[in-house]
């Protein structure tokens, strides 16, 4: 079976822009790609394009800008991990032959405030459960229970990720802040401070897929992607990202995470021994540690531990999220997994500068949220 | 109240929910279908009114489409027959609530409709409260 490479990335960086639209944005993450690639018009036979506020046709919207259509141009919408549902589209097609090189972007512009969710009946808004914080706040306690994760923990792995951002000129956030800083900061749903969630914004990125035999004019190293997976929730788990009503009193139904993580290695024939660099889901401070058990970083319980030994902070042995995470960067729903693939296709290459992890040549990609939609992305050199 | 067909308000009031008759499996709300098995028409049911507290925390700011008052309490209680639900507290102090306290269910006020009447909806207060 033929393999697939990332030959060109691209983004537009994530923030608030005021009157920059989700189309421009994505005209400007999907040239950069295409440069890099050495793609031009006629270059690629499809294009997905991930986005879950961008309204009817957002792929087109760009792709009629620069005037490249005639493809098929699928938007693919699967929460905060859309990006990760297109690239496991776009991998597939490539790998059974249907095309030899395929777009793959996403654009988002996220309202302001608590992000409203279509995913809610109306009765649960009214009632006051449609409060995402609120879960966010109902796991970070049960990990405190079953991991010994402290607000100290929490508030470090903001320290961490904003310390890691100040490298990165395409993050929202660019400032360190310290722990008394995060935990001066408004509780929003005990135990997560305002400081310990990530701010939902705008930006776009774009990654350019080849099969592996194609000659290819594109620079750099070109990196390969070993695995691209996405798996939804099984039911059972109360806190489970699908935000069901109710459970059971069993905790060992695997998380989407862990489904999608382990279908990942076993695509790639690898293991999370294997790593040398994570980019993984923040969306608050708690989310991450989760996640470190999820994918199998540590051992159930052992999150807190490791952030703690500094394995996950840059210099570590396996640094996670030195983009800055979402917790730097925002969250652009339907651009951020694919952001965290542009990141890691930078680092595998080695241009990261003062945020690059020396040497990195396997790496994986994390995103999870509403559905519930898990998506696991490995890329090697 | 906030939807038919969710709760009873009578004394004591009840969660509606459903028993698969192919796993045994206990799902609130009620649904067609079984969500673990796939099997159609479970069972309806009352579940326990009674349960335990397996999680908490308080929403400091009203969310999208809430109209009621904040802070307010949100958590998961755990009941008999392998349940856990989440659900409104009526204790908004996450200080005041511990781990695997009794919790009991009970019908609170959300907000008034522009015809003024209150809308109801239901949450668990620690047993024994007033
Ligand atoms: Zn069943």
């Amino acid at each position: 079976m033929s393999g697939v490479v990332i030959s060109g990335v691209g983004m537009h960086p994530f923030g608030r822009f005021d009157g920059v639209s989700t189309t421009d944005m994505g005209v400007a993450a999907v040239r950069a790609a295409l440069a890099e690639a050495g793609v031009s018009k006629g270059g690629f036979q499809a294009a997905f394009c991930a986005t879950a506020y961008g309204g009817v046709a957002t792929g087109h919207k760009v792709l009629s800008r620069l005037g490249m259509t005639g493809m098929p141009i699928v938007d693919v919408e699967a929460g905060c991990a859309s990006g990760g549902a297109a690239l496991m589209l776009a991998a597939g097609a490539i790998r059974a032959g249907q095309y030899d090189t395929v777009l793959v972007f996403g654009t988002e512009k996220m309202p302001k405030g608590i992000i409203r969710s279509s995913f809610f009946e109306p009765w649960q808004e009214e009632a006051g459960l449609a409060a995402t914080p609120a879960f966010f706040g109902l796991r970070a306690q049960r990990l405190a229970l079953t991991s010994g994760v402290t607000k100290e923990h929490l508030a470090q792995v903001v320290v961490k990720n904003r310390r890691h951002g100040v490298a990165n000129l395409d993050a929202m956030y660019q400032k360190e802040v310290t722990a008394d800083q995060v935990l001066a900061s408004r509780v929003v749903c005990e135990p997560l401070h305002l400081f310990m969630l990530c701010s939902p914004n705008e930006g776009a990125a774009a990654v350019v897929l080849r099969r592996d035999d194609v000659s290819s004019t594109a620079a750099g190293t070109p990196v390969r992607l070993a695995a691209a997976v996405l798996r939804s929730h099984l039911p059972g788990a109360v806190l489970s990202e699908s935000t069901p009503l109710s459970g059971l009193t069993d905790d060992t139904v695997p998380a989407p995470t862990t489904l999608a993580a382990r279908a990942a290695f076993e695509e790639a024939g690898l293991g999370p021994e294997d790593l040398h660099v994570v980019e993984c889901q923040d969306t608050d401070a708690a989310r991450e540690l989760l996640s470190y058990e999820e994918i199998g970083l540590c051992a159930p319980g052992g999150s807190g531990a490791l952030l703690e030994s500094g394995a996950t902070t840059l210099g570590g042995r396996l640094p996670v999220n030195p983009s800055g995470g979402l917790l730097s960067k925002g969250e652009p729903l339907g651009a951020s997994a694919l952001g965290q693939a542009v990141e890691l296709v930078r680092q595998l290459r080695g241009e990261c500068g003062p945020r690059q992890v020396e040497g990195a040549t396997t790496a994986l990609a994390h995103t999870v949220g509403r559905g519930a939609n898990a998506g696991v992305v490995i890329l090697t050199r | 109240m906030v939807r038919p067909g969710l709760f009873t308000d009578g004394d004591p009031p009840a969660l509606l929910g459903s028993r698969c008759t192919a796993c045994g499996t206990f799902h609130f709300p009620r649904h067609d279908t079984c969500p673990y098995c796939a099997a159609e028409g479970p069972e309806a049911v009352e579940l326990p009114s009674r349960g335990t507290l397996w999680a908490w925390t308080a929403v400091t700011a009203p969310p999208p489409g809430y109209e009621g008052a904040t802070p307010y309490g949100m958590g998961v209680v755990e009941l008999p027959h392998g349940i856990r639900v989440i659900t409104r507290l009526t204790v908004s102090d996450p200080g005041a609530l511990v781990f695997g306290q009794s919790m009991e269910l009970c019908v609170v006020p959300l907000h008034t409709d522009d015809e003024g009447n209150d809308v109801i909806t239901f949450a668990f207060a620690p047993s024994g409260a007033p």
